[in-house]
C-alpha cells in the first residue's frame, strides 16, 4: 500500500472525502447565516435551531403525515422558509433598527425556547430516521466504502449552494438585493418593495437550514440539542470566511470540513478544537477573514 | 493522673450520650430527598425527571411518612457541570436541611458532589453514574452506587466477546473521564482474557460526525470495535457504523445502552448488538409490574437507572424505619445490613464499600419482526451473577 512519511495514503484519501462530506454540511450552514448577516446585518443565532426544526420536521412528516423524505426535502425548507418569514416580520422587525446586539439576544432566545420545548415533548435521546430506500447502499472506491448518502449529501448541497451563489452574485434579481440592503431609500424611489425583500432574504436563508435538517437527519441523531452543537462551528467557519461574505462562507465551510477531517486522523482529541484555533490565527493576521473586504 | 481520666471519660460519655440523643429520631422532623440530575441535557432521558418519578413512586408506596414524620423530594438541574452540581448540593445541606442526595447521572458531577455529600457527612444515593471510582479510588464511608458500573459493563459484554473467539479490538472512546475509565477497564478484560487491543480513538465528548472514526477502525483490522460512548454519542457513532459497512464485516459493540438509545435506533442497524444491562422492563412479572405503573406516570418504559432509583430510594427509606433515625451512619450500617431485594435487585447485597451487587443482564437487541411492541427491543441471553460482573472490594474502601 502506498505510504508516505509513514501514512497511509489510502487512508488519507478517505479522510479526505470525509472531511469533504462534513465541509458540504458546514457550507449549507454558514451560507445561511452569511446571506442573513451579509444582507441584511441580523446574526442570527436562531439558524442551529432551525436546522434542528428542520430535522424533526422531516421526522414528524413521515410519522404523522407519511410524507417520505424525498418530498420532506422540498417542503420542510418551505415550512421553515415561513415560520422565518413570521419571525422576522413580528419579532425581528420590530428591533431592526436597534444595535446587532439585540436581534443576536433575540434569536439566541428563540433558540432555546426551540430547543427546551423539543426537549420536553421529544426528550433527549433522539429519534430514528431511516435513509431512503433508493439511497441505501454504497459503492467501493479504491480506498474506501463510500455509502450512498453521503455521495448525495455532497452532490445536493453543492448544487444548492452554488446557486444560491450565483443567484445572489450574478443575477438581476441578486443585484436588486444587494443594492436594496446598501442603499434601501433609494431602491424604494426606483418602486423596488425593500422590506418585502428583506422578508424574504431571511426567510431563504432560514430555509437552507431547514434543508441542511432534512438532509442530517438519516445520518445524524434528529435531537433537540443537534442544532446548538453545530451552530458555534458554523459562526467560526462565518467569521473564518469574512462575515457576509457569500462565496467565502461555501468555500470555507468545504476547506474547515477537510482541516476537521484531518484533525480526526491524526490528533482526534483536537478536532473540535482545530476551527476555533484556525478563526484566532485568521482573525491576528487578516480581521475581516479570509474572503471579507477590509472596512 | 486517674482523675484526669476519670474526667476525660465522662466528658466521653456526656458527648455520646448527647450525640446519641440528637442522633434519635428525624433531623429538624422531615426526611429530605434532594435528586440531583440533569433534566435538559443528553442525560435528561436515562434518568433526569423520570428519576424524580421514580423516587416520588418510592415515597408513596412507602407511604409518604417514615417514623411518623413526612418525606419531602426537592428536585435540581445539574445542566451535567460540576460546579452547577456542587453548588446546588452545598445550598441543600447548608440552607434547606436536606438529608440524602440522589440522581446523580454524570460521573464528573457525581464526583464533585459526593466530595461536598462526604465532608458533609451526608449519604449519596448514585443512580445512573458509570464511573466505578466512587466505590474503589474515591470511596467514601457515604457512597451507595447502585445501578451499574463500567465493570460490570466490561465483564458483562466484553468478556464473552473474547471467549467466543473475538481476540482483536478496537476502541471508538468518548473523550472525558467515563470514556477513559471504561476503555481502560474493558482493555483490562480484554488482555487477561487473551486478546488484544489493535487501536483506540478518542472522540470529543457530542462529536456529530464519527464517519472518520469509523474508517479508522475499518482499515484496523479488528474483530471488534468497542464503542466506549453514552447517549448521542453512541447513537450516533453506531448508525455512521452501519452507514460506512462497518456493522456487516466487524461485530460492532455498545459498551454502554440505555433502553432509550435502543428506542432511538433504527432496529435495521441495531438489532443483534448485545450490551450489557441492571435491568430491564420485561424480564418478569414483577418488572412488569413496576414498569407499568412508571410508564403510565412518565409516558417512556424506565430506564434501568431509574428503576435503580426507586429501588435505592426504597432501601434507604427502609433503612430509616429500621434504624429508628434518619443520621447518616446510623442509616448507612443498616442498609449494609439488610439485603437488597425487589424487582431490581435480585440476589442482591450491598457491600461496604457502597457496592450494590446483585444480578446484572447480558441483553441483545431486537429486529423488527419479533418484536411485539414498540417497548419490545431486548432478548435476555443471559444472567450474570453480582461477583462475576462487579469489581472485588478493595480493602481500603472495606466501611465497616
Amino acid at each position: 500500500m502506498a505510504t508516505i512519511f509513514g501514512i497511509n495514503l489510502f487512508a488519507l484519501s478517505g479522510q479526505l472525502l470525509v472531511g469533504l462530506i462534513n465541509g458540504s454540511f458546514y457550507a449549507l450552514l454558514s451560507l445561511g447565516l452569511a446571506i442573513i448577516f451579509g444582507l441584511l446585518k441580523i446574526i442570527n443565532f436562531a439558524q442551529g435551531a432551525m436546522y434542528m426544526l428542520g430535522a424533526f420536521f422531516a421526522w414528524m412528516a413521515l410519522n404523522y403525515m407519511g410524507i417520505n423524505y424525498w418530498w420532506a426535502l422540498i417542503l420542510v425548507p418551505i415550512a421553515i422558509g415561513l415560520l422565518a418569514i413570521l419571525m422576522e416580520r413580528f419579532l425581528v422587525r420590530p428591533i431592526a433598527n436597534e444595535d446587532h446586539l439585540y436581534s443576536l439576544l433575540l434569536t439566541f432566545g428563540i433558540a432555546l425556547v426551540l430547543q427546551g420545548a423539543f426537549t420536553h415533548i421529544y426528550g433527549s435521546s433522539g429519534l430514528p430516521y431511516q435513509i431512503p430506500d433508493e439511497l441505501k447502499g454504497g459503492t467501493k472506491l479504491p480506498f474506501m466504502y463510500l455509502p450512498n448518502y453521503r455521495a448525495w449529501i455532497i452532490v445536493s448541497s453543492l448544487v444548492v449552494c452554488f446557486s444560491t451563489w450565483w443567484v445572489i452574485e450574478k443575477t438581476k434579481l441578486g443585484a436588486y438585493l444587494r443594492a436594496g440592503t446598501e442603499n434601501p431609500q433609494l431602491m424604494q424611489g426606483f418602486g423596488i418593495n425593500v422590506p418585502l425583500i428583506t422578508t424574504l432574504t431571511f426567510g431563504f436563508g432560514v430555509a437552507l437550514a431547514g434543508f441542511a435538517g432534512v438532509l442530517a437527519a438519516p445520518v445524524y441523531s434528529v435531537s433537540p440539542d443537534m442544532g446548538s452543537n453545530i451552530l458555534i462551528v458554523v459562526f467560526a467557519i462565518v467569521v473564518i470566511g469574512g462575515m457576509g461574505s457569500i462565496g467565502g462562507a461555501i468555500l470555507t465551510g468545504l476547506m474547515m470540513g477537510v482541516v476537521e477531517g484531518l484533525t480526526k486522523f491524526f490528533y482526534p482529541e483536537a478536532s473540535t478544537t482545530v476551527i476555533f484555533l484556525f478563526m484566532v490565527i485568521v482573525l491576528l493576521v487578516k480581521p475581516a477573514g479570509l474572503f471579507g473586504k477590509e472596512a | 493522673m486517674k482523675a484526669m481520666k476519670k474526667t476525660l471519660l465522662a466528658v466521653a460519655m456526656t458527648v455520646a450520650a448527647t450525640t446519641g440523643v440528637q442522633a434519635a429520631g428525624i433531623s429538624n422532623d422531615v426526611v429530605k430527598i434532594g435528586v440531583l440530575v440533569d433534566m435538559g441535557g443528553v442525560y435528561a432521558d436515562i434518568c433526569g425527571q423520570g428519576c424524580v418519578t421514580a423516587v416520588e413512586m418510592a415515597v408513596e408506596d412507602f407511604g409518604g411518612t417514615v417514623l411518623g414524620k413526612p418525606i419531602e423530594i426537592v428536585s435540581a438541574d445539574d445542566q451535567n457541570k460540576p460546579d452547577v452540581g456542587s453548588a446546588k448540593v452545598r445550598q441543600w445541606i447548608e440552607n434547606d436541611n436536606v438529608d440524602v442526595v440522589t440522581g446523580l447521572v454524570a460521573s464528573s458531577v457525581t464526583g464533585a458532589a459526593t466530595k461536598v455529600l462526604t465532608d458533609a457527612k451526608k449519604i449519596a444515593l448514585i443512580s445512573t453514574s458509570a464511573s466505578n471510582a466512587f466505590t474503589t479510588k474515591a470511596c467514601s464511608p457515604y457512597n451507595v452506587h447502585w445501578t451499574y458500573n463500567v465493570a460490570a459493563l466490561a465483564n458483562g459484554t466484553v468478556k464473552p466477546m473474547v471467549a467466543a473467539g473475538k481476540k482483536k479490538w478496537f476502541f471508538i472512546t468518548a473523550d472525558y473521564a467515563f470514556g477513559h475509565a471504561l476503555e481502560g477497564i474493558a482493555t483490562k478484560v480484554i488482555e487477561s482474557s487473551g486478546g488484544e487491543v489493535v487501536g483506540a480513538v478518542r472522540a470529543p465528548f457530542g462529536t456529530t460526525d464519527f464517519s472518520s472514526y469509523v474508517l479508522q477502525a475499518q482499515a484496523s483490522g479488528a474483530d471488534v470495535v468497542g464503542l466506549a460512548n453514552a447517549g448521542g454519542d453512541f447513537v450516533n457513532s453506531l448508525k455512521t457504523a452501519a452507514e460506512f459497512g462497518l456493522t456487516e464485516t466487524t461485530d460492532v459493540a455498545g459498551l454502554l445502552v440505555f433502553t432509550n438509545n435502543a428506542l432511538a435506533l433504527d432496529p435495521a442497524i441495531a438489532a443483534g448488538m448485545k450490551a450489557t444491562s441492571g435491568f430491564y422492563w420485561d424480564m418478569d412479572d414483577q418488572t412488569r409490574e413496576w414498569s407499568a405503573r412508571f410508564k403510565a406516570r412518565h409516558g417512556v418504559i424506565p430506564s434501568m437507572g431509574q428503576a435503580g432509583q426507586y429501588s435505592m430510594t426504597m432501601h434507604y427509606l427502609n433503612a430509616i424505619k429500621a434504624a429508628g433515625t434518619d443520621e447518616s451512619d446510623a442509616v448507612m450500617k443498616k442498609m449494609k445490613e439488610t439485603k437488597p431485594d425487589d424487582f431490581f435487585a435480585r440476589n442482591a447485597t450491598l457491600r461496604n464499600d457502597g457496592r450494590m451487587v446483585h444480578d446484572m443482564l447480558l441483553v441483545s437487541i431486537k429486529d423488527a419482526a419479533s418484536r411485539k411492541s414498540p417497548d419490545d427491543i431486548y432478548n435476555i441471553e443471559e444472567v450474570i451473577p453480582g461477583d462475576v460482573a462487579f469489581n472485588p472490594m478493595l480493602p481500603e474502601c472495606d466501611f465497616k
